[in-house]
């Protein structure tokens, strides 16, 4: 039941980071989310034998992580909490291609580069002001009240879980999780009280003038900041997909040495 | 089932993405027509019940392999296939963004492979076609399961596709379908159980919700409570049934592609490629030094090319953490400032 811990402490830390007001999390939703997207493609699109060319995309990451002053051990977690999965799909590419360890080392630095972009952009972000840019790019806005409902009702549901497994615990000593036959009723109510206070929060908005449309609080403009942000990482990324900037380096510096 | 960003191309993502996006605008569409809050609410609570019951993994006996609910059978059935697609999504989403849980651009991907094969393909040609006659527990038994199964086959290979196609694995194409459709048949048929149990609970204590559904019509009718049932009966038959194999081994598609790796060659393929590697042959600046064998020249290797690759990555790196290290000080000082005025 780690798990439901571990997915509490997740949310409840992403959404605590993302109320930092720092110069990255002032940004405009819409220009970090594009800035990611234009990362990730740009990472995804070298081949499965590229290693070097894909070191300079470290700088987008640890940039943003040091200006928005987030904490590295929390994102390094998640990221080897997701690693068992990667180095499971790439440790057979070794055994039987020559090549394997270049795949599979390929595969590793992609995994963390898109990882820590995501994580980094929720946690400069929120969930929020992710919706808030969705709606700005014309997503539907069934889709977007549906995400942001959702997202709401889950912490919701495994806060009130994580309570109850502590008075399950604190009830049954010297037994490790919850019993088979207790299972059924103990999620089943778990759901209950759930779904009472879904439909209380729901009342409760109702109340306060819910119409279907989700307001947020800061209807910010897109300042030239924004569009110079996401220009310049897009800048970046591209030459440094273009050009392979460690072997110019490398060159440079053999060329100096001689 | 979660594809990776890692695994993909962006031709492949891209394509994955504006499919999953024309089906979610269908969707929204169908939905729009008859939608209030209401529905949107229980939308909501489905979104977040499914959410829990993927975390929960159950193992498959006799492969020390494990899978997870996919669920997308499920909010077909409770939901309709419009409103079951679009909750699917935002559990796919929010998986993406806080657990780095199938990637960003593997989203169109994921939606597609755990929502469009299970709510467009098994539920309205499979499910709805044994039950056309009326609902039986025996029908409900054997729409439940040939549907789930036939939900995750198609995505799993889907799944086998979508990778094969990215080429960013040495992945054989044979080894890998024979290894995961075997794999996803299993957790197929434990989905169909799971699914079965449910549906039935939810027809025997509200029957009326299931011929709502069925028959395409709203909740608006309906009271909330009684789909509460439905939920409640999910939760007990997961939290019972399920738990019961929960383990923390690995997931059906790793345990596919562990024991999968192809000598043949899969080269990577696709216009994307092609095209920034002729960017790359055509903007590459001294040519001489062999730029092209680090990057792009497949044959010889990356073993084989230069120490400049290896003594300009170590460079990167250590510019990289200068750069670092000079934003951070910056920081710091103007924090200082800021604190002293």
């Amino acid at each position: 039941m780690s798990k439901v811990a571990d997915s509490i402490y997740n949310i409840r830390l992403l959404d605590e980071l993302a109320r930092k007001n720092t110069s990255i999390h002032r940004l405009h939703p819409v220009s970090k989310l594009l800035t990611t997207i234009v990362y990730l493609i740009v990472v995804v699109s070298f081949n499965r034998y590229e290693i070097s060319g894909l070191l300079p995309f470290v700088l987008y990451p640890m940039v943003i992580i040091i200006l928005a002053e987030l904490p590295v051990m929390p994102i390094f977690k998640r990221l080897l909490m997701v690693g068992p999965l990667i180095i499971g799909i790439g440790i057979l590419n070794p055994l039987f291609d020559p090549r394997g360890w270049i795949t599979f080392a390929s595969i590793i630095i992609k995994s963390v580069l898109t990882i820590t972009a995501c994580l980094v952009l929720v946690s400069t972000t929120g969930l929020d002001k992710i919706a808030q840019a969705l709606r700005t790019l014309k997503v539907p806005n069934i889709f977007v009240l549906q995400l942001l409902l959702t997202f709401r009702y889950i912490s919701v549901l495994i806060e009130e879980l994580a309570r109850m497994l502590r008075a399950y615990a604190l009830r049954a000593p010297q037994q490790k999780g919850v019993r088979l036959k207790d299972c059924g009723s103990f999620v089943g109510l778990l759901l209950l009280r759930t779904y009472d206070r879904a439909q209380r929060v729901y009342d409760s908005m109702k109340l306060r003038g819910f119409n279907g449309e989700y307001y947020s609080y800061s209807k910010s403009k897109i300042t030239w900041k924004d569009v110079l942000y996401l220009l310049a990482w897009s800048t970046f990324f591209i030459t440094a997909r273009v050009y392979n900037i460690p072997v110019l380096l490398g060159l440079l510096f053999g060329r100096m040495c001689n | 089932m979660h594809m990776a960003d890692a695994l993909i191309s962006p031709a492949v993502g891209g394509t994955m993405m504006a499919a999953t996006a024309c089906v979610a605008a269908y969707s929204i569409k169908k939905v729009q027509n008859d939608l209030d809050d209401k529905k949107v609410s229980l939308m909501g609570v489905m979104g977040a019940f499914v959410f829990a019951a993927q975390m929960i993994n159950f193992s498959i006996p006799a492969t020390g392999s494990s899978g997870h609910l996919g669920g997308g059978m499920l909010l077909a059935i409770l939901l309709g296939p419009y409103a079951g697609f679009l909750t699917m999504a935002s559990i796919l989403l929010i998986q993406a963004l806080f657990f780095g849980d199938g990637g960003l651009l593997a989203y169109g991907c994921n939606v597609f492979n755990l929502g469009f094969y299970t709510c467009f393909i098994a539920y309205p040609l499979v499910y709805k076609w044994i039950i056309r006659k009326g609902l039986t527990s025996g029908r409900i038994f054997g729409a439940s399961m040939a549907s789930a199964i036939l939900g995750l086959q198609m995505g799993s290979f889907s799944v086998v596709l979508q990778t094969l196609l990215s080429g960013k694995t040495e992945l054989h194409f044979n080894t890998f379908v024979l290894l995961m459709q075997p794999i996803h048949l299993a957790i197929g048929i434990v989905e169909g159980l799971v699914t079965a149990a449910i549906v039935t609970f939810v027809w025997k204590a509200r029957p009326e919700i299931l011929e709502c559904t069925a028959a395409g019509k709203t909740f608006g009718g309906v009271s909330i409570k009684k789909v509460l049932t439905g939920i409640l009966a999910a939760a007990i038959v997961i939290g019972g049934f399920v738990s019961w194999f929960a383990s923390s081994d690995p997931d059906g598609l790793e345990w596919s592609i562990e024991r999968t790796a192809g000598t043949a060659e899969l080269e990577a393929s696709g216009g994307v490629y092609d095209l920034l590697a002729d960017i790359q042959s055509k903007t590459a600046f001294l040519p001489d030094y062999n730029f092209k064998t680090a990057t792009e020249d497949e044959t010889s290797g990356y073993a084989g090319t230069s120490v400049s690759g290896i003594v300009g990555g170590a460079l990167t790196l250590a510019l990289t953490g200068l750069i670092g290290l000079i934003i951070s000080m910056f920081k710091e000082k103007n924090t200082k400032i800021a604190q002293q005025q």
